[in-house]
């Protein structure tokens, strides 16, 4: 099996969709020529044309009304948000109106659009480019949310998100990107979204993760093993729906649950999974849940003690692991 | 298509329209392609919908109806432009929430537009779920999810991209107040529907109120209509109190979005009504200003034009007059006596499958 990055994958997942359906098509900002800030869809504007990678003004109000728009008439639209700290002028349309057009339909309208966003921090971003946004969608009903961490689920997901008839959110790391490299099968395959994935198996405590910090759960498991403490690792790769079944799966076996996250950590899709083991896996809890979170500044810092100090890293979160491990 | 303006003060209808200076009857006041019939039934629907509008704001003070938006005034803006559309056959319509007479024209049954007010489940445009007539239509080529004002805009030259691509031919007419002139998403709507040509059109309905706020506190331009200029796509300026003045500049402005982009429609509208029923304009509208624009009520005129054309006969109007009350008086009992939503279904419909 070929070995590749994240980006390379996600390239691949627009480029096999586009040639299977031509109502699949990208909207964004610097998508055609430039292929992308990231190259997400470098060499796809020479393929497919600059009618279906199609480079919107800098405007990301309109970039998701006339995705969204052009859901309706039945096309598949991946708007492409630069950066997800650029999502804000176009939540409107994303929470106010395509989260709630099937409802607001009866189901009569639907909205197959993916809107890919690379989010996170760690890459010196400051407050503008290393936002994550993922609670504010999470929160809202009618959208999907994915957000996966290595190259394998990041294709066979984002394929899924554009074969759904629902939103779908899709949150790419952007310091996974080239970082995290992986072993992607050649040819047709997809993942189902709504389902998380083991990583690590394990007995003495369960972590739960998702995108850049889910590697950082590894290391921190590693670095346990060699200490006897033998750690779950779940990887969510969707968010929302989310796969409860799996999360207290594993909390029932363990009895000792963390989960860690890049984001905020107060109303945090954390928060929601402690209240989910609270309510459905009481009686299995051998101690606190845990959170290993961003702190509740607005995000973190440009300078690198600052940005440092705010990142999840492996030790921080072997330090509660091992704190967990022990109650 | 004319780069000429109308203005509100010589496109008045009957007297400019129908008569020469010495009084005799012009051969025909209506364009090529209305019949008769049409304009009979055009009428006919623009009856209907005012006898709705009225009892439902009249329902709405009984407790019966919620909330409510009237379209009393935009009338002919609202049934001109859709009649243009009828007329070429491949058009789709993102309204806003003014629109209950383009809506109801549109097809509604007077029984469906009044469970729609009531927040029944035979409402046709979201089974009780949202505010009246908001959702979709789209037996009737209507999409409109909410009202924020301009969101639909944005989405209407999405959907006419998504026309292009799917090889349609499919013209887009999108509809919103002058308040909505104000959003940005109006502004990078019409941006990109000019970069792209896309066949779309802008039709602001401008009753000079965002509300309460004037107009003089909503821009310095004169005419909404001008800012076409910025965008490089033909902008016009329409009496909208004047069915026939807004069939025609459709029909012209969808030939013109067909053949070569987006176009704006300025139709100079007055709201004879307060914004909604929760809203009470005394408070901030001149005394005299509705009584005045009255004077131009569009059902009447309309109906005068009619007449002084021998189309239609007084007994006729009176006629149409009655089975439009009467279809109301049905409608109400059958609404009333509809169902609400089941509470069961309360989750569905929040995903697609």
């Amino acid at each position: 099996m070929a070995v590749k990055s994240v980006i390379e994958a996600v390239r691949e997942a627009i480029t096999e969709e586009m040639t299977r359906d031509s109502k699949v098509f990208v909207m964004g900002e610097d998508v055609g020529v430039r292929g992308g800030v990231f190259l997400a869809t470098q060499g796809l504007s020479e393929e497919f044309g600059n009618e279906r990678i199609i480079d919107a003004p800098l405007a990301e109000a309109s970039i998701m009304g006339i995705a969204l728009g052009a859901a309706f008439r039945g096309m598949r639209p991946i708007p492409e948000v630069q950066f997800s700290d650029f999502v804000w002028p176009s939540v409107n349309q994303l929470i106010g109106e395509a989260a709630r057009t099937c409802y607001g339909t009866n189901g009569a309208v639907q909205v197959p659009m993916v809107i890919r966003m690379p989010y996170g921090g760690g890459i010196r971003g400051g407050l503008f480019h290393s936002q994550n946004v993922e609670t504010h969608f999470f929160h809202t009903p009618g959208l999907k949310v994915v957000a996966p961490s290595t190259p394998y689920d990041a294709k066979g997901l984002l394929k899924s998100a554009i074969r759904d008839n629902n939103p779908v959110v899709f949150l790419e790391h952007k310091k996974t990107y080239r970082l995290v490299r992986g072993e992607v099968p050649e040819g047709e395959y997809t993942l189902p979204i709504g389902k998380a994935d083991v990583k690590r198996a394990g007995s003495n405590v369960t972590v739960v993760s998702y995108g850049l910090t889910l590697h950082y759960c590894l290391e921190a498991a590693e670095e346990l093993a060699g200490e006897g403490i033998d750690v779950e690792v779940v990887d969510l790769r969707t968010l929302t729906p989310l796969d409860t079944e799996t999360v207290l799966e594993s909390v029932k076996k363990t009895g000792k649950l963390a989960v860690v996250h890049e984001d905020n950590i107060t109303g945090g899709v954390g928060a929601e999974i402690a209240a989910l083991a609270a309510d459905q896996a009481f009686e299995y809890l051998d101690g606190p849940v845990v959170r290993i979170c961003g702190p509740d500044v607005p995000t973190m810092p440009f300078a690198q003690t600052l940005e440092d100090a705010y990142m999840p890293t492996a030790d921080k979160i072997a330090a509660g692991l091992r704190n967990l491990a022990a109650y | 298509m004319p780069r000429k303006r109308t203005n509100s003060a010589q496109a008045n209808v009957g007297s400019v329209r129908t008569a020469r200076a010495n009084g005799a009857p012009v051969k025909s006041p209506f364009p090529k392609g209305l019949k008769s019939t049409d304009l009979v039934d055009y009428y006919t629907r623009l009856v209907q919908a005012r006898s709705l509008d009225e009892r439902i704001w009249a329902l709405n003070r009984q407790g019966k109806v919620p909330i409510a938006a009237s379209s009393q005034g935009h009338e002919a803006a609202e049934l001109g432009s859709l009649l243009a559309a009828e007329k070429d056959g491949d058009c789709f319509l993102f309204p806003y929430y003014r629109d209950l007479a383009l809506k109801v024209a549109a097809g509604l049954t007077p029984a469906q537009t009044m469970m729609s007010f009531m927040g029944k489940a035979g409402d046709p445009y979201s089974s009780g779920r949202q505010f009246p007539l908001q959702g979709a239509d789209l037996p009737h080529n209507i999409i409109q999810i909410s009202n924020v004002v301009a969101a639909g805009l944005t989405q209407s030259v999405g959907y006419a991209l998504g026309c292009r691509m799917a090889g349609e031919n499919t013209v887009v007419l999108v509809y919103f107040g002058d308040g909505a002139s104000s959003q940005g998403e109006t502004h990078e709507a019409m941006n990109f529907a000019s970069i792209h040509k896309l066949p779309v059109i802008f039709i602001c309905e401008n009753n000079r109120y965002a509300i309460s706020t004037p107009q003089s506190s909503q821009m310095v331009v004169e005419e909404v209509a001008s800012r076409a200029a910025g965008y490089g796509f033909p902008g016009f300026t329409v009496d909208g109190m004047d069915l026939i003045s807004c069939y025609e500049a459709t029909r012209e402005a969808i030939t013109h979005a067909r053949n070569q982009g987006p176009v704006l429609l300025e139709m100079m509208v007055d709201r004879f009504m307060s914004h909604t029923t929760d809203d009470d304009d005394r408070r901030y509208r001149p005394e005299g200003e509705v009584e005045r624009a009255r004077e131009r009520d569009p059902v009447v005129t309309f109906g005068r034009t009619l007449l002084s054309q021998g189309i239609l006969t007084q007994k006729k109007i009176d006629q149409i007059a009655a089975e439009a009350l009467k279809a109301t008086d049905e409608a109400t009992d059958i609404a009333e006596a509809s169902n609400p939503p089941d509470e069961s279904v309360l989750h569905d419909s929040v995903y697609s499958p």
